[in-house]
């Protein structure tokens, strides 16, 4: 077929790409009012996808203060050698779910135990009269993951564990009587992960559709062009060309617009944020992860831009 | 590389029938005016031939080809082969005189160089080398017309289709557009006219064909506007 009718074509498809670019540009200019109005929801939906990053970085850092809160402590007898006792840290060192161990030998828990009631006359003087240290040594440690302290008390009860002469050196280990509080706090912290998340996710969803309604619409209004330019012969690509690298403009200017308007918002959020949640200021936040979130959130602006463009001037080629 | 219709109908949905059994030939540089009432078919047999429509019966040949067998980018080279002038102008409303008529160049993949000498040399040809960097909606309704008119000559068709072209202007610009699409035919390109109006069939004096309730009930060879 391509024979039979003669082609008059003459340019490249260089020219063709410029010419595409240009007439993107000159559609995104000489739109005005229409191309405002997409960028303001593209900042509204862009603003809601970078809040999701801010929000995700706040629950999570929520979460994990959450978590170092959960431990488990082993105590032993006081009789049990100090050897028995680090040789068995170093056989939990090596459980796979365990994040870190902590040793506390048995002087240490005693000076604790001081520093603590340095004002309780009472109970120092209980101590001195002892004459000998009462406390025994112990053993912090903290899993991974809050479900798996079972896994590691039980293997302390299985073991029995027992010193290198045959004595029963733990004395308690205190999951037991925390389990029903440790279970309770690791369910509130996954169900918290998982809501936080579909809640998130339906967020930029619903902005993502109406973003893309915007934009359809703004294409709508052009669907005589369209059809006038496939009328003068233009490809369905030459058409698409142009709407699409506007949506990419549209998509560009919003989301450096939305990242310069969270430079205020989080530096005035900023220490409300760091009081409220543990330890977390957004604004240092935003800083510190500037690139990242500047890539997520312009990727996002001319994906969206661009994609919606392609879908909506789709919808109104014929052939 | 005559235009035939052979034995063309459209019917709609509703079994209204836009076009029935309609059978003509147009022969190289001919200038065809197509004459009737509203509703007697006459858009709906140029949308055939732009394959903007498909005939439920019957075909419409071009370059020797069935153009309702042809898809995509084959049924783009036949459109840049036809210039098409609308009776509502169909500029592009964001771009200026220039761009307009670019755009057609650039859609059939001409270069830089003759985008740039062709275009200001087509809009002398319709007398508007002074509007270049106007807008659409800066020109009047005559000026209009001609800007689409240089639109659809840019390319050198081989076909003119100005569907009522004549029908929003005043008697001085109707007589302005009818001159110029005579000059188009006499430089060797086929026209095809419809029209409302019986002073542009008199003044073109060629070929008629007139048209009713989706037939051909008169194809004058010399024709004048009967109804």
């Amino acid at each position: 077929m391509e024979n039979t009718f003669y082609n008059m074509e003459t340019s490249n498809f260089k020219t063709k790409l410029r010419r595409v670019i240009r007439a993107g540009f000159f559609n995104f200019w000489r739109s005005g009012y229409v191309s405002l109005a997409s960028i303001l929801v593209m900042v509204v939906t862009l603003s809601v996808i970078g809040s999701v990053i801010f929000i995700g970085a706040i629950l999570n850092m929520t979460m994990e203060e959450l978590r170092n809160k959960v431990d488990i402590n082993v105590y032993f007898v006081t009789t049990a050698p100090e050897a028995d006792i680090l040789s068995l840290k170093t056989k939990i060192e090596t459980l796979p779910e365990v994040k870190s161990i902590e040793y506390t030998s048995r002087e240490a828990a005693l000076a604790n135990f001081r520093l603590k009631h340095e004002n309780d006359q009472i109970t120092l003087q209980a101590l001195e009269e002892l004459g000998e240290n009462p406390l025994g040594a112990s053993l912090n440690i903290k899993a991974k993951q809050p479900s798996e302290y079972e896994g590691i008390a039980n293997f302390l009860s299985e073991e029995n564990i027992l010193g290198a002469d045959g004595e029963k050196i733990i004395d308690k280990v205190n999951f037991f009587e925390n389990r029903v509080a440790i279970e309770k706090l690791s369910r509130i912290i996954d169900s918290a992960e998982r809501l936080g998340l579909a809640i998130s996710l339906s967020l930029v969803l619903v902005s993502i559709v109406i973003t893309f309604n915007t934009i359809r619409l703004a294409i709508y209004i052009s669907r005589e062009e369209i059809s006038v330019m496939q009328l003068v012969g233009a490809s369905k690509n030459y058409v698409k060309g142009p709407f699409v690298v506007t949506g990419v403009i549209v998509g560009l200017i919003s989301g450096f617009l939305t990242m310069f308007l969270f430079f205020p918002v989080s530096y005035y959020l900023g220490n409300t944020t760091q009081n409220f949640f543990i330890g977390l200021n957004i604004f240092d936040y935003y800083l510190s992860n500037f690139f990242e979130i500047i890539f997520i959130v312009v990727g996002s602006g001319v994906a969206i831009g661009a994609i919606s463009s392609f879908l909506a001037v789709r919808k109104y080629l014929k052939l | 590389m005559s235009i035939i219709f052979d034995n063309v109908s459209k019917k709609y949905n509703d079994n209204y029938v836009a076009l029935d059994k309609v059978s003509f030939e147009i022969k190289p540089d001919e200038f065809v005016s197509i004459v009737g009432p509203s509703g007697a078919g006459k858009t709906t047999l140029l949308k055939m031939l732009l394959a903007e429509e498909r005939p439920t019966e019957g075909k419409v040949t071009l370059y020797d080809t069935d153009i309702h067998t042809l898809t995509g980018e084959d049924i783009n080279f036949v459109r840049r082969k036809i210039g098409v002038v609308f009776q509502d102008f169909r500029l592009l409303p964001q771009k200026n005189v220039y761009e307009n008529i670019a755009f057609a160049m650039e859609a059939a993949g001409r270069s830089e160089e003759e985008i740039e000498s062709d275009v200001p040399h087509v809009l002398e040809l319709v007398d508007l080398g002074s509007k270049i960097w106007n807008f659409p909606h800066e020109l009047s309704g005559g000026e209009k017309q001609r800007v689409a008119i240089a639109r659809a000559i840019v390319n050198q068709p081989d076909i003119i289709i100005a569907d009522e072209p004549t029908g929003n202007l005043d008697p001085a610009n109707t007589y302005d557009i009818v001159q110029i699409l005579k000059k188009i035919n006499d430089l060797g390109t086929t026209v095809m006219l419809t029209t409302h109006n019986k002073g542009v069939i008199d003044s073109v004096g060629r070929r008629v064909i007139t048209m009713q309730e989706g037939k051909v009930i008169r194809d004058d060879p010399n024709g004048k506007y009967i109804l």
